[in-house]
């Protein structure tokens, strides 16, 4: 692993041209794009983040919105297994504890996947092998990256089970994963990702299997589990709810790219983006009194292909006429500063969103 | 939900007795119906089977001592149960005097030239039983990997170059790759004798004689199992599993190696099944294109003389190896895939 | 939020404006069961059988949307079956406009499948890939015999613009439509035969967030213009708020509880109401620490093979008794419109008071539940039974529970949260 440098960056905001940020995971102007018969599909156009240990990430956003591949894109899960499809073309920066993972040697950051950072996926049944028992699946994950016995893997991995909450973890080991049931799989699924303490857990889509009532069972694990591990975690999901359950900041995704990102509250109280404001008001909410009518965004999520020019949400944002001289159909508007640690990419000014939210919005959510 | 592990030994046993008891069910129903039809459907057909045996010049008194010594005038359900019995505890044909003991696998006399048609089966057997067993092992071999290759470079010039030899191999007749084999190795080239040696004269004849046949029929399989695997193995990359498993940091000879394979192998296995079942019921192509003393030759001579015992025996004995093959294939199955259970 | 009062104001003057047409019984299903049998061995003998649905009783009155809520496994998919019957039932009775159509055959079901109409989760397996959205949506004309007014061309066109489509899209094909048009395209489908009813089984689950929103907004526009009958099945419970008048919550083939949506949602009765409830993430990163308000779950669901004896969710529940063991709680009506089968129900007075040991199971189950919870449980189940013995027993009309404590120094009786020690 390379050396750690102190190039004071802001915490939050990544600094171009540093050698090696301070941040324990800064991902800079990410891009990862599929050729296709079609076209070129930007899932990914220009994505920036940091994360600190200890630290959740949610990344929110609908079908298409690159989540997931920024997730893949990390792991480095991309450039192995697209076996004769075209290769994706991936730039940018991946920094993980001082290394970047786009130019270092594949096989030493296949040797960090597992160890350093690991990943759960959303449907634990066809995440797991379904011809080998949940006990050798976790041990194979713990041997590659530990010099260890069977028997000592063995015990590590009942040991594991026994923390996620799988009742006689010691029977339960050899037992294989269609006889689980969905929560009980998606806990092996955890205690295999945890088994060797990795400092970076990707979480995507971790309950959208889930019945609501196991649901809650695994977010409360999750969140438990943080506390204990220490770990940097991200959590990718469409489902507001448990991105506010988990997560200390939220970025939020629309067309391949970061439109908002900031602390929890911020953006839950204090959105900044007109799509933010649609996710808001679209989804019917139980803690609140019951409202009339949702607020949804129209027209449909943009064509990864033929993003439209300017701010890809203008053909849906009901405010695209707001600022003058048609700029949000004709430049793509950057992230900017709109708050202590939240960012925004929209042409309104801060007064007009402010006016707009106070006003239109939040009222009627 | 909870089980326990996937199958103990007693419950493979278990599972093992229900089977065979239940192969004995149907060997019974394939002999009856194989009976009906070869016995029924002559005299149907206005043929007197004992005219068969003795020919047709042969005078009246002829034909009705064999069928009396062949129990051709008893009804049906004699001829069955006597048949049976000859199978397990053997049976005597007596009639005008003359009294043959049939020792106890008992399956009759040949209608054309009056030999015993057991020893027959078991002359014959082992060479069909080399063939098939030997080509398997070849187009398992060079099929499985030609189509993990093509998978794993999926649109390369060795993809395209394969699948295009596999279009080939599954297109082209037995006997057309059998006697350009053939002509280049045996009569061209004269690298290879090309006679059939049995085992027991000798190893490296039999091998001489066999290599041909083999690479042949290895070479149709081998094309199918290719295009299978190809297809199999590009589904099973795109599984979620496989994902994981890069996920954990394994090395990817183990990810396909290992995880990727044993999901690859079941539809492979099954076809492996059927094909093996299949083959040793005759490679008549192969076995006639290298005149190889197998059983398919048997039958194929037994059909053009109307050999109806031959016919019957044959049938038998493939019903057996298909049974075995599928018994073998099913439990072999349930090791790979624990989700298959053995009830 | 600021406007929480402004909001309240809203929501309270305008609940409902929809043609509450008659309210007279649309739909009416009795003691209805499907058991999917399960067979094995070479005879096919039956040696079990999945009990999707087990026993319901429901009515479901003209104008009004009835939701359905409920895990996997519940039965709810299998009850939207039946009552469209798309499925035979096992047992029991389903009559519509006062007609039992139980076992009716394809051809006596005919004219019915005009009045009772069924929009699915997936958009895009739902409909043919080789047909245009032309040929989708004049399908049931041509099924019915029917000829619209000015011809199906016109018709399905109208239609067309009725959900919102562009009716010029006429001769596309399904896949030229992205996921919340091709929802779009089933409810025009649904529509054509101008239905009496419509079940909707997850019709916005599968839907992007935002597209959701708008097919929600379009089944409840549609509702109003053409004074339809909904029932929507859904595991989503913030979505059945949204969309419901009534809401059924089942569990392993049974409904647990019946009620008007604001009385569910205020004060459920059955326990399991109350963990579902609790269950769901909120979107509000500040609630994040007032985790002590939900009821965790051990465990999941039991299988519908065989299911427990009782009371279906004694396994789980922190309030089990014996009586939750071996007596199955009838679903009765405790307050005007709410209905709940439970022993031991929330914001009620006890069922089976004289029942106080708790089960092993439910100890084990109220520790996940936070003692504030239980607490307050305690307090109101309490109160209640303190106003009913009060009050006549002809005066049933608790309707509103005393408000809440926030302090959880509310001293609960011995018998309503023993499990709890610290």
């Amino acid at each position: 692993m390379t050396e750690l440098s102190k190039s004071g960056a802001a915490v939050g905001e990544p600094v171009k041209d540093s050698p090696a940020p301070s941040a324990f995971l800064e991902v800079r102007d990410l891009k990862v794009h599929f050729p296709t018969d079609d076209g070129l599909v930007k899932s990914v156009d220009g994505l920036s983040f940091t994360l600190e240990k200890g630290k959740t990430l949610g990344i929110v956003g609908e079908s298409g919105s690159g989540k997931s591949v920024t997730s893949l894109g990390i792991m480095g899960l991309h450039t192995t297994g697209q076996y004769g499809k075209r290769k994706a073309q991936i730039s940018g920066e991946i920094w993980l504890d001082g290394t970047e993972l786009l130019t270092a040697d594949p096989d030493h950051v296949r040797k960090l996947r597992g160890r350093e950072m690991a990943m759960i996926f959303q449907d634990p049944l066809s995440a797991l092998h379904p011809y080998y028992t949940i006990g050798q699946q976790i041990v194979e994950a713990y041997r590659i990256h530990h010099k260890v016995d069977k028997k000592t893997a063995r015990r590590r991995a009942v040991e594991m089970l026994d923390r996620v909450g799988i009742p006689q973890p010691d029977k339960r080991v050899d037992s294989y994963p269609h006889e689980f049931s969905g929560g009980m799989r998606q806990r092996a699924m955890i205690a295999m990702s945890l088994v060797n303490n990795p400092e970076l857990l990707i979480a995507d889509e971790p309950t959208t299997a889930l019945d609501v009532t196991v649901q809650a069972q695994i977010l409360d694990l999750i969140r438990d589990l943080q506390k204990e591990f220490g770990s940097a975690v991200i959590v990718i999901t469409h489902d507001l709810g448990v991105v506010a359950e988990l997560s200390d900041d939220i970025l939020v995704m629309y067309g391949g790219r970061c439109i908002e990102r900031g602390p929890a509250e911020k953006v839950f109280y204090e959105p900044k983006h007109p799509y933010t404001w649609g996710l808001l008001g679209s989804m019917p909410r139980l803690d609140r009194e019951q409202t009339e009518r949702l607020i949804p965004v129209k027209g449909s999520p943009p064509s990864l292909i033929n993003l439209p020019t300017g701010c890809a949400f203008n053909p849906r944002c009901a405010y695209a006429d707001v600022p003058k001289d048609n700029v949000t159909r004709t430049v793509r508007p950057e992230l900017a500063q709109v708050g202590g640690r939240h960012w925004a990419a929209c042409h309104m000014t801060q007064e007009q969103r402010e006016r707009i939210w106070t006003e239109e919005i939040a009222p009627k959510l | 939900m909870a089980r326990g592990t996937a199958a103990g030994p007693r419950a493979v046993l278990a599972y093992l007795i229900r089977r065979l008891f239940a192969a004995a069910v149907m060997l019974v129903v394939i002999i009856l119906v194989v009976f009906g039809i070869f016995f029924l459907v002559p005299r149907w057909a206005g043929v007197d089977p004992a005219t068969m045996f003795v020919g047709k010049q042969a005078d009246p008194a002829a034909i009705e001592a064999v069928r009396q010594k062949l129990g051709l005038a008893d009804p049906i359900f004699a001829q069955v149960w006597e048949f049976f019995k000859g199978l397990f505890v053997g049976r005597t044909y007596s009639g005008g005097g003359d009294v043959t003991e049939c020792a106890a696998p008992c399956f009759g006399y040949s209608f054309r030239n009056e030999q015993a048609i057991w020893p027959v089966l078991t002359d014959r057997f082992p060479v069909t039983l080399g063939l098939a067993l030997g080509a398997a092992f070849l187009w398992l071999i060079f099929g499985v990997a030609a189509g993990v290759l093509s998978a794993l470079k999926r649109g390369s010039l060795w993809d395209r170059g394969a699948m295009i030899i596999a279009l080939g191999g599954v297109s082209l007749p037995i006997y057309f790759t059998g006697m350009l084999s053939l002509a280049i190795f045996s009569y061209g080239l004269g690298w290879i004798d090309g006679r059939y040696v049995p085992l027991s004269e000798s190893f490296t004849g039999w091998l001489g004689g066999m290599i041909l046949p083999w690479v042949t029929l290895a070479f149709l399989y081998a094309a199918m199992y290719a295009r299978i695997t190809r297809a199999t193995m590009m589904e099973v990359l795109g599984e979620d599993y496989i994902r994981t498993a890069r996920a954990k940091g394994l090395t990817e000879p183990v990810v396909i190696g290992k995880h990727a394979m044993r999901s690859t192998m079941t539809p492979i296995l099954t076809m492996l099944g059927m094909d093996l079942g299949a083959l040793i019921g005759g490679a008549i192509l192969t076995e006639t294109t290298f005149s190889l003393p197998g059983l398919g030759q048997a039958v194929l001579t037994a059909i053009s003389d109307k050999d109806l015992p031959v016919i019957l025996g044959v049938t038998l004995i493939t019903s057996l190896a298909v049974i075995i093959a599928n018994l073998l294939v099913d439990l072999l199955y349930a090791v790979i895939d624990p989700r298959v259970r053995l009830s | 939020m600021a406007n929480s009062a402004q909001r309240e104001g809203v929501a309270a003057g305008a609940t409902l404006n929809r043609d509450a047409a008659p309210g007279e019984t649309l739909l009416k299903v009795t003691g209805l069961q499907k058991h999917f049998p399960i067979r094995k061995g070479l005879l096919q003998r039956q040696v079990g059988a999945v009990r999707a649905v087990d026993g319901l009783d429901f009515e479901v009155k003209s104008g009004e949307t009835l939701g359905v809520v409920g895990e996997s496994g519940c039965g709810k998919s299998t009850m939207g079956r039946l009552i469209t019957r798309l499925l035979e039932p096992t047992a029991g009775k389903v009559e519509f406009e006062g007609k039992d159509i139980t076992h009716l055959g394809v051809g006596a079901m005919r004219p019915m499948r005009r009045d009772v109409q069924m929009i699915f989760q997936d958009p895009y397996s739902s409909l043919n890939p080789r047909h245009t959205i032309g040929t989708i949506i004049s399908a049931p004309f041509k099924l019915q015999g029917v000829t619209p007014e000015g011809g199906v061309k016109k018709e399905v066109q109208r239609l067309l613009s009725v959900v919102g489509l562009n009716p010029e899209h006429y001769n596309r094909y399904p896949h030229e439509f992205s996921g919340g048009q091709r929802q779009r395209i089933g409810i025009a489908r649904a529509l054509a035969l101008n239905p009496k009813m419509v079940v909707a089984d997850e019709p916005v689950s599968a839907l992007d967030v935002s597209i959701q929103a708008q097919v929600v907004n379009l089944l409840d526009d549609l509702q109003q213009e053409l004074g339809l009958t909904y029932v929507i099945i859904a595991h989503d419970l913030s979505v059945v708020r949204h969309v419901s008048d009534r809401i059924a919550v089942m569990y392993l083939g049974k409904i647990v509880e019946l009620a008007d949506r604001d009385s569910l949602y205020k004060a459920p009765m059955h326990p399991y109401t109350k963990a579902l409830m609790s269950a769901v993430p909120i979107p509000d990163p500040r609630r994040k620490s007032a985790k002590s308000e939900r009821i965790l779950l051990q465990g999941d669901v039991p299988s519908p093979i065989s299911p427990p004896s009782g009371c279906r969710f004694h396994t789980r529940c922190w309030k089990a008794t014996e009586i939750c063991k071996t007596t199955e709680p009838p679903l009765l009506e405790l307050k005007p419109g709410q209905q709940v089968a439970c022993h031991h129900p929330e914001n009620f007075e006890d069922q089976a008071p004289q029942d106080t040991v708790l089960l092993t199971v439910a100890k084990q189950a109220a520790e996940l539940v936070a003692d504030e919870v239980l607490a307050e449980s305690a307090a109101t189940s309490a109160a209640v039974a303190a106003e009913v013995t009060a009050t006549p027993a002809e005066k049933p009309a608790v309707t509103e529970k005393p408000v809440v404590t926030e302090t959880s120094a509310v001293a609960a009786p011995e018998d309503e949260a023993p499990a709890k020690e610290k």
